[in-house]
């Protein structure tokens, strides 16, 4: 598994592009999800909380893209996605079921600038707030944050199913650390011995685990559009200002 | 151009019949696509309905509902609902055909004919401008709503129109791209010139006949 | 509820057209004159096109329509865009 990098010193960020891609690996995630790792060779690299555009070209020349968050890469070319299956997709369910090494695809990117990460930037706490695979780039910055030795506190809460549906357990369970903390809301069912609620988040729940307003973190919420949008209203009645949290809506319900 | 959301670690989607290229992915197919004479070119038959919309949901009720005809003199022709379908609703079954490439054969939808609204007014103009609650706009020369060819449809599938598809009515133009079928319809305002609406002045086509493939500008 | 994503999804798209990517870029909004990052727009992506509304007055932004061979892009909701150097 590759830390997030790429960063390049100065202002210049890695630059978008149309990339050949070639399926080094795929390993199941959770029971409907997969991580894919690619090689792309010129890939810049990507910073924290960056996603890409995937094309998929069928022999009649029909194309299908998607976006996806990046989980990790590497200026090397390395590029690690985490793929939740949409029964009724187009996209999704051939990457989850069919995809094997070797195939090949094209990615346009890395993209975005304004929900992404950069260590050093800031003294001020981070919050992330993740729904289901919305993980992703969360899991990013949470990753990057930890390899870059940044000193503000970074805080992640995450909202998933079950236990088999959490993305990067043993990955996150390595960020552990002072200057990193992980809470886990199970919505349907909790682990074993888990003396925690389980049920969906609520106002009092995420401003019980979330770093408080008052300390001013930076917050970064991922999620379906409907979690995305319930959160970040909760967040502004608990007093945190709009433009300090930032919002990925990766669409749905 | 944009077929459908996407959840599952998706931040977006996008689908389009590309230029053929050399290079494919082995063993993606993407949604069947069949030949049918029924199909415009270009075109994906669909089973299901898709939302498209450019933006937030209007919520309308019926009782607050009215359309407004204005002609070049300035003068309103109003219609609240009961005084539309008082007009004489019909049923009518249609194919319609999306910008985005999906086509729907045998719509079963019931409205009011554009000849019933048009009766009573006298035009010089031979453009309309149909605008709808919360902004839309798309414009549609007069003569392509005359003569049984455009409804304003109160009810599709035999169910009254949901908000999401442009309940409590929408214009339904079915010989054209159906992006000119507005919805939440508001008002239909008569022009001397044949004006761009909403999707016409970013690049879709002012006319928009499926048959020519008259998509983009 | 109609799908609706953010402004960071526009960055493929807008990726053809600008040297650099501007979803950090702050725009000015011609219906509210707020200004902010276009990342923070609201997207609606099932349209024909791509629509990006003001998330303070759902002003229309700007909308990208893909024609395969040509890109249609208007920006005529953001009198300006902060570009940083």
């Amino acid at each position: 598994m590759s830390t997030p990098s790429g960063t390049r010193l100065g202002r210049s960020r890695p630059r978008a592009a149309w990339h050949l891609a070639t399926v080094a690996d795929v390993r199941p995630e959770t029971p409907t999800a997969v991580r894919l790792t690619l090689e792309v060779p010129g890939w810049p690299g990507s910073e924290a909380g960056a996603h890409l555009d995937l094309r998929l070209t069928a022999p009649d020349g029909y194309q299908a893209s998607r976006s996806y968050s990046i989980a990790s890469s590497t200026p090397e070319g390395d590029v690690v996605l985490a793929v939740d299956e949409l029964p009724d997709g187009e996209v999704s369910p051939f990457l989850v079921h069919e995809v094997r090494s070797g195939d090949q695809l094209e990615v346009h990117g890395p993209l975005g600038s304004f929900f992404v990460w950069r260590p050093g930037e800031s003294d001020r706490p981070v919050q992330l707030v993740a729904g289901g695979s919305g993980v992703v780039p969360l899991y990013a910055i949470a990753a990057a944050h930890g390899a870059s030795g940044d000193t503000a506190p970074l805080r992640l809460l995450y909202s998933v199913r079950r236990p088999d549906d959490v993305f990067f357990a043993d990955e996150l369970a390595a960020l552990d650390g002072p200057a990193f903390a992980l809470d886990v809301v199970y919505t349907r069912q909790a682990p074993d011995g888990w003396t925690a609620p389980v049920g969906r988040l609520d106002k009092a729940a995420l401003a019980a685990s979330t770093i408080p307003a008052s300390q001013r973190p930076r917050v970064y919420v991922c999620g379906s559009t409907r979690f995305v949008e319930t959160i970040a209203g909760w967040l502004q009645e608990l007093g945190h200002s709009p433009t300090d949290i930032r919002t990925e809506r990766f669409g749905g319900l | 151009m944009l077929l459908q959301s996407n959840t599952a670690g998706s931040v977006g989607s996008f689908a389009q019949i590309g230029v053929s290229m050399s290079f494919t992915t082995r063993g993606f197919s993407g949604r069947r696509r069949e030949e049918n004479p029924r199909l415009p070119p270009g075109q994906t038959l669909f089973e299901d309905w898709p939302v498209l919309t450019a933006g937030p949901t209007p919520r309308v009720d019926a009782a607050d509902w009215e359309l407004t005809l204005r002609d070049e003199t300035g003068t309103d022709h109003r219609w609240d609902w009961d005084g539309l379908l008082a007009l004489g609703v019909e049923d009518v079954t249609v194919d319609i055909h999306c910008v985005t490439h999906w086509t729907k054969l045998d719509m079963a939808w019931r409205g009011v004919s554009l000849d019933k609204l048009f009766e009573d007014v006298e035009t010089e103009h031979e453009f309309v401008m149909a605008h709808s609650y919360g902004g839309y706009t798309t414009n549609v020369p007069l003569e392509d709503l005359l003569d049984g060819k455009a409804w304003i449809a109160t009810e599709a599938e035999g169910e009254p129109l949901d908000p999401e598809h442009g309940g409590p009515a929408r214009l339904l133009v079915p010989h054209l791209y159906f992006w000119k079928s507005a919805k939440w319809i508001r008002s239909l305002t008569m022009t001397a010139d044949n004006e761009p609406g909403f999707w016409e002045q970013n690049g879709y086509h002012l006319y928009g006949d499926p048959w020519k493939e008259e998509r983009y500008w | 509820m109609a799908t609706r994503l953010d402004g960071n999804a526009l960055a493929g798209a807008l990726s053809e057209v600008f040297r650099e990517d501007v979803t950090a870029a702050r725009a000015r909004c011609i219906g509210c004159g707020g200004v902010s990052p276009i990342g923070g727009a609201v997207v609606y992506p099932d349209a024909p096109g791509l629509v990006a509304r003001c998330a303070s007055c759902d002003q229309v932004l700007a909308t990208i329509v893909d024609a395969g061979d040509r890109v249609f892009l208007s920006l005529s909701g953001m009198s300006t865009i902060e570009l940083r150097r």
